[in-house]
């Protein structure tokens, strides 16, 4: 190998690989795809969201949280109510028995605005609550647990637990909440209609450059030296913490970082989608959630996104063409991946696909190649995965 | 004093009601302990096994009424043992297909398991269809049994209570009264020394694995007494279970059973006096909230590791 390609490939790799996603997600889904569709591949990036944040905690973090759908769930609930506020004006709810509350709390002989609505009348307050709400949610569990040194298999439980709590909850409080249907038919934002084309493009880019802004913060943390601390927390903590690191408070912020990344995803599938109900929070999404990450590559911030795209594309291929198959083949894919492919698609890439973009770059180079003392990265991919994403 | 005894009625029989939920939350959590606890591993597709038994005692209840009815009275005790070595056989194979390969990766365990619970649920609809259904119960598991004129107690419920007692009984004989028990519990606490002294540890993993779906059989055999089956049966008491496990302290069998009591009766008491789903949540967050402050559970073992 020689140390020029051997730079392209690791060091500027990384901006390679962004250039390509880039270009896919700017230039070529909103050529090649229709509003609907495109809408559609909208709805799959607030998803990527949420793997992303779930690569920085569990592939590099080894935290595995199963109630990253509580985040989505809860920054989706914090926008749903903002614009469902703004849906139900006076005028436009004056058949109710009590207009200018949402039409779910009329149903459910609710007279007054509740209390825990009230702020949401104010944008600034929302888009702050979809941020903090989650986080500050994530900060009680992140102490409470990491604190305490709680295991990795006990955190997973417990954010599960949560999951299904916060599902029942939404589901039991109906008259707060919208209870199974959620918070449905919003219109629109400031006055804005998000429903129609125009409006679901640009909303489609501000979702991409959102997304490509949490990458490069994933990346940012990554390549400092709160990442290296991270995969070395992962690997053998217990020397971190005899080394002197406050190992609980990292575990602590990459939880919290993974979780506001998870709200803006949730704040942004309910404006694109139009409502939110309970069925995005729950134990189920939740880990479906993380097979997004997993199928992707646990270990690669870009694989997270392809992986979300993919298997969200295959999940509503199938269950349109195959709705039997369907179950079949997501289960095969968990096993699968956990088996045969633990670093996911980006671990094939690494293994394989690198190989040959090397061998088809030096037969354009056609340079001397100087002998390299190479880690033979078969067994291993991981830490080619490592140099990859601690590029900036 | 009418009252009183009324409200004692009420009192019985909702203290009832949490004994036949603690016993369903139990037969599925001992399985659970003894894979979760005992061998660290996250299976999700608990509950599936579950169904299984489920649907092993309901299909032996239809081959009874259509070809040997007058066995009808007795099929249920032929349908437990099958459930248990249906489930215990699935689960063998998933040990040696899947499991086995993993045990280096314990929260890979839970994805991949995840994984097989989610191929199991459509096979579960694939073959029976995703309507509920139902085993026929014998005439002696109907009816009820009433000590005074104001409580009222199902028979079915005091059958699951006594399988309960009886299962209990025989996991407790079995890992700490039988060699192959010391031999699990060697393997679980020092797998190398373990191999070391003799003991084929991939034997028993393998048969704790098998031992623990075969449990989960049984307990779907008792649950079709009090309820239809449907294919997301099993997976409706998932996290109740791991959650009763990890409260109990993963590693403590008499934990278990005093998590699964005291859950069973909080959510119980606490339906008397708001609604189902508030009861459950309040019950799951006290449950979280004490796992903050003691992280090892009720019953911790302490162990070297």
């Amino acid at each position: 190998m020689n140390p020029t390609l051997d730079k392209f490939l690791g060091g500027k790799q990384g901006a390679i690989g962004l250039a390509v996603l880039a270009t896919l997600i700017l230039v070529v889904f909103p050529l090649a795809l229709d509003a609907f569709r495109l809408n559609m591949v909208g709805k799959y990036l607030t998803y990527a969201f949420v793997a992303v944040g779930l690569v920085l905690c569990w592939g590099y973090g080894g935290i595995l949280s199963l109630g990253q759908g509580v985040f989505f769930g809860l920054g989706g609930y914090c926008m749903a109510m903002f614009l469902k506020l703004e849906a139900s004006d006076p005028e436009s709810t004056k058949i109710q028995s009590t207009p200018g509350i949402p039409d779910f709390m009329d149903w459910n002989q609710i007279t007054e605005l509740p209390l825990l609505w009230q702020p949401f009348h104010s944008f600034g307050f929302t888009l702050l609550a979809v941020i903090a709400v989650p986080v500050i949610l994530a900060l009680v569990i992140g102490v409470a647990m990491f604190k305490r040194r709680v295991g990795d298999v006990y955190f997973s439980i417990v954010t599960q637990a949560i999951a299904l709590i916060l599902t029942v909850l939404i589901i039991g409080q109906q008259g707060l909440t919208g209870g199974v249907n959620g918070i449905t038919d919003l219109k629109t934002l400031m006055g804005w209609d998000i429903r129609d084309d125009s409006s679901k493009l640009i909303l489609y880019f501000i979702n991409a450059f959102l997304l490509f802004g949490c990458i490069l913060i994933g990346r940012f943390i990554l390549a400092s030296k709160l990442g290296r601390l991270l995969m070395a927390m992962r690997d053998k903590e217990e020397r971190v913490r005899f080394s002197g690191y406050d190992v609980a408070s990292f575990k602590i912020f990459v939880f919290c970082v993974a979780a506001a990344f998870s709200a803006i995803g949730g704040a942004m599938f309910a404006l694109q989608v139009g409502f939110m109900s309970p069925s995005f929070v729950g134990i189920v999404p939740s880990i479906e959630m993380v097979i997004f990450a997993a199928v992707g590559g646990r270990m690669s911030l870009l694989g997270a996104v392809y992986g979300a795209l993919l298997v969200n594309y295959g999940k509503t291929y199938f269950s349109e063409t195959f709705p039997e198959l369907w179950l079949y083949l997501m289960g095969g894919l968990f096993i699968a991946v956990v088996m045969y492919f633990p670093n996911g698609l980006a671990g094939v890439w690494e293994s394989h696909g690198r190989k040959h973009l090397e061998k088809l770059l030096q037969r354009f180079e056609r340079k001397s190649v100087a002998p390299v003392a190479a880690v033979s990265p078969a067994p291993a991919p991981a830490p080619e995965a490592k140099q990859l994403e601690t590029t900036p | 004093m009418e009252w009183l005894s009324e409200f004692g009625a009420i009192a019985a029989m909702q203290g009832f009601n949490g004994l036949s939920v603690f016993c369903v939350l139990l037969l599925m959590a001992l399985g659970l302990a003894i894979i979760f606890g005992q061998m660290g591993v996250i299976n999700m597709a608990h509950g599936e096994f579950l169904t299984i038994g489920a649907y092993t005692t309901f299909v032996v209840s239809v081959l009874t009424e259509q070809y040997a009815p007058f066995f009808g009275p007795y099929y249920f005790f032929l349908a437990i043992v099958l459930s248990f070595f249906i489930a215990g056989a699935i689960g063998w194979l998933v040990e040696w297909a899947m499991i086995s390969k993993l045990y280096q990766r314990p929260l890979d365990t839970l994805l991949a398991t995840w994984g097989l619970s989610l191929v199991m649920q459509q096979a579960f609809r694939s073959i029976f269809g995703a309507r509920e259904v139902s085993a026929t119960l014998p005439e002696w598991l109907m009816g009820s049994w009433n000590p005074t004129e104001a409580i009222d107690i199902p028979r079915n419920g005091l059958f699951v209570m006594g399988l309960t007692v009886l299962i209990t009984a025989m996991i407790f004989l079995m890992l700490y009264r039988s060699r192959w028990g010391l031999q699990v519990r060697a393997t679980v606490q020092n797998r190398v020394m373990s191999r070391a002294v003799g003991i084929n540890t991939k034997k028993v993993d393998r048969m704790t694995f098998a031992l623990g779906c075969g449990v989960a059989g049984v307990a779907g055999a008792a649950f079709t007494t009090i309820g239809s089956t449907g294919p997301t049966a099993g997976s409706l008491y998932i996290v109740d279970t791991f959650l009763v496990v990890v409260f109990g302290g993963a590693s403590s069998l008499l934990g278990t059973i005093a998590s699964a009591f005291s859950i069973a009766q909080a959510q119980s008491l606490m339906e008397f006096f708001m609604s189902g789903s508030m009861a459950k949540v309040f019950t799951l967050s006290a449950v979280i909230l004490i796992l903050m402050l003691r992280p090892q559970g009720l019953f911790s073992i302490k162990v070297r590791k």
